[in-house]
Order: C-alpha cells, then structure tokens, then sequence
C-alpha cells in the first residue's frame, strides 16, 4: 500500500472505531425516528376527554348551530362573563374554554370571541368557526330570497389547484413545487454545512493532537508533510461519507420497521384527520399534497445527487484544509481560536445566505454568494433545485475547484512549517512568511 | 568512503541562517556525535539529513549519491520531539510506523515479534500508548526507529527519558547495531555518553561547525599536559609543575604538569630514576571540559 494509503487507511479505521463514533452513528438515527414516531405518535392520538365550551349568546341564535361532535359540548348559560370568568379562576376543571357572541354575526363578524385560560387550540378554533361560517353564509343566501341560490352558489364555487409546469430543456414537462424545492435545497445545504463545521475541526485537531504528541516529526521523516496532510483530509472526509451513508440507510431502514409496526393505525388516523378538516373548511389540503407528490416525482434525482456530491467533497475540500493549516500553526486546542474565527465566519454566513437565497434564489445576493466559493457550496445547493443556469454551475465548480487546489497548496505551505513549530506564537505575519519557505 | 556526506550545506531562515557552509563526513559503520548547545543548528542539520526541509544549498550524499526521497527507506530517525500516537495500540502502531518505512507487513511482523521478544515487552502488544509509561513509550519508540534495518540510523537525544538501567541497555543496543553494520549518528548534550560511544564528533556552534574529528585526537590535541602520577615514596618535584599531591593507604598521588619540551617517555623516566612507580596516567580533557572551553565565548 502507498504510504498515504496507509496514512487514510488509520485516520480511518482509527477513528471508525471509536466508541463515540459508533455511538453516535447509530444512535443519531434511533434518536430522529423516535423523535418522529412520538410526533407522529402523539398526533395521532385523539383526546378523548370531552371538552366543555360554555356558550354566553347575547343573540340567543346560535343555539342550534353549535352542535356537539365528540371532542366538544356545548353549554349555553345565561351568565355574564365576568361571572364565568370568576368561577373559571376559582374551580378550573369547570369549563374549557367560554364563546361570548355579542351580536348577530352578520351585522357585526367580529362578534365572537373565545376566552380561556389556555391557549386556545386550532382545532377548536376551525371548529367553531367552520360552523358559524357555514350557518352564516346559509342565512346569508336565504336573505336573498332567490330559491335554488344555494345549490347554484355550491355549482359556482371552484377550487382551483394552479399548477406550476417548468419546461426542460429537451422540451419535457415537470411539474415543479416552489416548497419541496425549497426543503430539498436547504436540507442539502444543511448537511454539507454541518460536514464541514464537524470534520473540518476534526482535521484541525487531529493535526494539533498529532503535534502536541509529538508524533509528526517522527512520521515526517517517513512520509512527506503533504502526503500526511492529505491523508488525514481523505481519510476523515471518508469517515463523514460512511457516517452519512449509514445516517441514511439506518433512517430508512428504521422508518420502514417504524412505519409497518405503527403504521396502519397512524395512516387511519391522519386520513380521517384529514378528511375531517375538510369538511370544516380547509379543502384545498388534498390538492396541494397531490401536486406536492407530483412535483416530488418532477425532481432531477440524479442531477441533484452528482452536485450534491461535487460540493460535498469540494467545500470539505477547501475549508478542511485550511483547517489543518491552522491546526498545524498552533501547539494546543486552546490556541486554535484565533486562526479558526475567520474561517468559521464563512460557513456560517453561508448557512444565512442560505436560508435567504431560498426566498429569492435568483436575486444578487443568491448569485454571487453561490459563485464565491467559501459560500457556494452551501448556497448552490439551495438553489439547485430551483434550476440554475448550467454556464452559472460551471462558473462556480470551476471556482470551486480551482480555490481547494489553491487551498491546499497554500495549507500544505503552512502546514509543513507549523508542524515542525513549537512553543512560538504564531501570528499572521508569521504565517505569510511560512509561505516564502 | 563515507556513508554519509554533507558539503556546504546553507540554510537560512527568516532572520537568521541556522546553518552556514557545515561540512561533514560520516563513516561507514562508526558512530558519530553531533554536538553543540542549544539553538546551535544540529536539529536543521538533522532534519537536512532526513530530507524533512531543503538545504538552501550545499549538498548531502549518501554512499556517494545524491539523496533521493527513496533513501528515507534506508534511515532511522529517533527525533528530540518524539512521540506516539496516544490512542492507538502499541503493535498497531508500530506496524503502522514501519509500512510507512516501506516494509511489508509481514516482515515487519517478523522484526517486530523479534525485537519485543529482545527487549521483553511481548505484553504490551495490544496495550494502548496512553497506558504505557514513558520510559516504555521510549522503548517502544526505539524499536519503531530500528525496525526496517536501517543503514544510517540518526539518534536525537536517545537517552532521554531513560532511567538509568534501560540507559545502559540501550547504549548496549546502539553498540550492538554498530557491530552488526549500522552507521549511526547520535546527537546528544550528555558528553560522557559521547566519549563512550562516538569515535567522531562535529561540535556546532552558531550555526557553524567550530570543533570536528576523531574523538580521541580531539581530546589529545585538548591536552593540558596533566598526568596522574602514584608512587609508594615521596617525590621530589624537579623539572615539572606540580598541581596537587594526595597521601591514600601509603600511595603517593601526584597530579602534575610536564614542561612543554618533555614527551611522556622522557617524563617517564625521569620519574622512574626517583622512585617505584605504581601508575602512571595523562590526564586528557573531558568532552565536557572541551565542550564548554570550545563554545563558551572567550573575551
């Protein structure tokens, strides 16, 4: 094996095998589904406690509208407020929640409040609403005194679900969400910004272990200080892949035994929920959630894979080696501050450009931001899947490609002289003379 | 012909030159000191050798060729700041360190099972570094240096870190490697070690090389003209200088200085016609003597 085989071969297996590795490997995936099977869980679960709304109706006419369903009673009380307000804070289980309509709903729609002590909850909210909403537009049209009106009006009402189409370029029709394209880009953009946040400090501290051990004189004097740079840089950059990966497959996996053992009665109770909703109001859901499956078909998977990757290994790339460049400046964790605040700044305002790239991913900011190449990485992913120009690509891989290779010659400059520093302070100044060695 | 030869070699850093025009010759199969004080350039000049940094110019040579990056195959090196990694296995390790020398993995096993065998350090195999002590971590350390059989082997400060007994062993061990074909070069501040081992030394100071030869020559042409003189009757001082007299158990020690027109045989026999001599020895300056006098600034 070529001794930078070996040099990949232990960073990797080294730390392949760390417990805390393994640990978190494994467990991150547990930890996410777990997290996602008790939303999924807790969602599903109806409450089955029948709630009490009391009902103060200055109108005395909705008395018929508020019909009871299985979450909620209603009460009508002659009441005042203020009274049920006060027997509210002295004996709480009493009621949930108080609707006070102070006048007819169709002079005044602003009539009706709910007070309570909680927060109120949507549920309840679309409820109520949806039942006054219906019994108000139903008296509405009777007011017109126009027979067959509500049928007409019920033929009128249209919903309609714009779709959006983007042509490709040989002419092949997509069907394209503005949404998933968003979610998609900035999910991406996350992870190749946690990579490089994560790994790029585990090169900068394997480098500064390496020295504070004193070992790398020792493997300087078997391999040449850039071959040992790169190994390290691969080697770890293949550790953050298999970590990815098995991120990936045991998520999958997981969700799959998750969704079989769970699964028929969480898909029941949230088609009803659904179904539910529906019929109080909110119709457009199912549309919407059909074009969003349509368009999750419409996404060029294998376009967006391939880039994923060339800015994955590119950004790591670039930023990794600068990373040990500064590790290989300084004797100790602690000193590594200094050098590392300026690259962390860049990461960072990259992940903010990001997420405001996603509202306008063609504007100024988006475009420069995925052209330079300390942020492009990150900004490019979000806007992939909005489509970008392919010379726009090209422009910011080939920036992209050329800054790591300057990058890491530049580190290597450094790094072969800091590695063999010690017990001086480093400063920038110093660190541009290393360069002229 | 030397295995070993550095010419002219100028290496100059931001500010100040760490070496200027050091020359030396190191014979095959001896073993060679590289001395000086602090700061003085041998850890440069060591790691020139290596092919770790790049003579600004001037030349090294090894069995009269230009070095290449192959020939780091061919050295050991045992540097000042030495270490291990803290995590991984002592085995693992040194395996790791001598595939890097270009071994196969089965014949650095072989050597490997061989050496922890000589130094009886078998157990500690798949103990991790950060278990061992320091003085094991060294000898670990050493093993890793002379595992590939190197034909040079450098030495940075090899005792350091040693207690005295594994000291021994290990000065027993360079010996060992000498006989058996090795040329090492030994850089050390202990000059009693020195005279011990070396039969050649350079002394660097200032970046230059101010002291270079055969040891024994050295200390030779260093003489003060000091004998050691025992008798068992009294002395009478007469033709030299003398420095002190002692009485032990009835013998008679003189500690004296001969004129400069004197050889050792004419001393000698002008001490013989006065009484029975029990001993008779010259006193040469040690390394140390010679050390401090060569780099201590004189005014």
């Amino acid at each position: 094996m070529s001794k930078i085989g070996l040099i990949i071969k232990r960073e990797y297996s080294t730390r392949v095998m760390k417990k805390s590795f393994i640990l978190l490997t494994f467990l991150t995936p547990i930890l996410f589904a777990a997290m996602f099977a008790l939303i999924i869980y807790l969602g599903g679960i109806k409450d089955d406690k029948v709630k009490k709304i009391v009902v103060v109706d200055k109108t005395q006419l909705y008395k018929d509208v508020l019909k009871d369903n299985e979450s909620y009673i209603f009460q009508f009380t002659d009441a005042s407020v203020d009274e049920l307000k006060k027997q509210k804070q002295k004996d709480d289980g009493e009621y949930t929640a108080l609707l006070y309509i102070s006048n007819d709903l169709r002079i005044d729609s602003t009539a009706a409040t709910i007070y309570s002590n909680e927060q109120i909850n949507l549920e309840l909210k679309t409820y109520v609403s949806g039942l006054l909403n219906n019994y108000i537009e139903e008296q509405k049209l009777a007011s017109y005194n126009i027979p067959n009106l509500k049928t007409m009006v019920e033929n009128s009402k249209t919903d309609i679900d714009l779709k959006t189409i983007k042509w490709g370029e040989d002419g092949e029709e997509k069907e394209a969400s503005a949404e998933l394209a968003t979610i998609i880009g900035m999910v991406m953009a996350f992870i190749i910004y946690m990579f490089i946040l994560i790994y790029g400090a585990q090169v900068m501290s394997g480098v500064v272990q390496e020295k504070s051990n004193r070992i790398v004189e020792v493997m300087v004097s078997s391999v040449k200080p850039f071959e040992l740079m790169m190994g390290k840089i691969i080697g770890i950059a293949m550790v953050g892949l298999t970590q990815f990966l098995l991120w990936v497959v045991l998520t999958v996996a997981i969700m799959m035994g998750v969704s079989s053992i769970f699964g028929n009665d969480i898909d029941m109770s949230s088609v009803q929920k659904v179904q539910e909703m529906g019929q109080v109001g909110t119709q457009t859901m199912p549309a919407e959630i059909q074009g969003f499956i349509t368009a999750l078909n419409g996404v060029d998977y294998v376009q967006l894979i391939v880039m994923f990757v060339i800015y994955f290994i590119g950004g790591y790339l670039l930023y990794a080696s600068l990373f040990a460049a500064v590790g290989s400046a300084v004797d100790n964790e602690t000193d590594t501050n200094q050098f590392s605040m300026p690259l962390m700044i860049p990461i960072m305002f990259a992940i903010y450009a990001g997420i405001f790239t996603a509202e306008n991913p063609d504007g100024p900011l988006a475009f420069w931001c995925s052209i330079i190449p300390f942020t492009s990485p990150i900004v490019m992913m979000v806007r992939l899947p909005f489509d970008v120009p392919a010379w726009e690509i090209a422009l910011s891989i080939g920036i992209l490609v050329l800054s790591f290779i300057g990058s890491t010659w530049l580190a290597g400059k450094i790094y072969r002289t800091g590695i063999l520093m010690y017990g001086k302070k480093v400063t920038w100044k110093e660190l541009w003379k290393w360069l002229k060695y | 012909m030397p295995l070993l030869e550095v010419e002219n070699v100028v290496k100059q850093f931001d500010g100040h030159r760490a070496l200027d025009g050091v020359s030396l010759e190191v014979p095959e199969n001896s073993i060679y000191g590289l001395l000086g004080p602090n700061g003085a350039g041998k850890t440069t000049l060591i790691r020139i050798i290596n092919c770790i940094t790049a003579p600004d110019s001037g030349q090294v040579r090894l069995n009269g060729k230009q070095m290449t990056p192959e020939d780091v195959y061919h050295i050991g090196y045992l540097p000042e700041e030495r270490g291990l990694y803290k995590k991984m296995k002592v085995g693992e390790q040194a395996l790791f360190l001598a595939q890097l020398k270009g071994m196969s993995k089965k014949d650095a096993l072989k050597s490997l099972k061989y050496w922890f065998e000589r130094f009886e350090i078998q157990g500690w195999w798949n103990k991790k570094v950060e278990e061992l002590s320091k003085g094991m971590a060294q000898k670990v350390q050493f093993i890793t240096t002379i595992l590939h059989d190197p034909k040079l082997l450098i030495f940075d400060e090899p005792f350091s870190g040693f207690d005295p007994v594994n000291a021994e062993q290990l000065k027993c061990e360079i010996l060992e490697l000498r006989d058996k074909g090795a040329t090492i070069i030994f850089s050390t501040h202990n000059m009693g070690t020195v005279e011990d081992l070396c039969e050649n030394i350079s002394l660097v100071n200032k970046s230059k090389i101010v002291l270079q030869g055969n040891v024994a020559e050295i200390r030779a042409s260093h003489t003060t003209n000091t004998y050691l003189v025992k008798t068992n009757k009294t002395l009478d001082v007469n033709g030299f200088e003398l420095i002190e007299e002692q009485r032990k158990n009835g013998i008679f020690e003189y500690s004296i200085k001969k004129a400069e027109a004197d050889t050792n045989n004419s001393l000698l026999q002008r001490l013989m016609q006065q009484t029975e001599i029990v001993s008779f020895q010259e006193i040469l300056p040690s390394m140390n003597d010679i050390f401090i006098e060569t780099v201590t600034p004189h005014s």
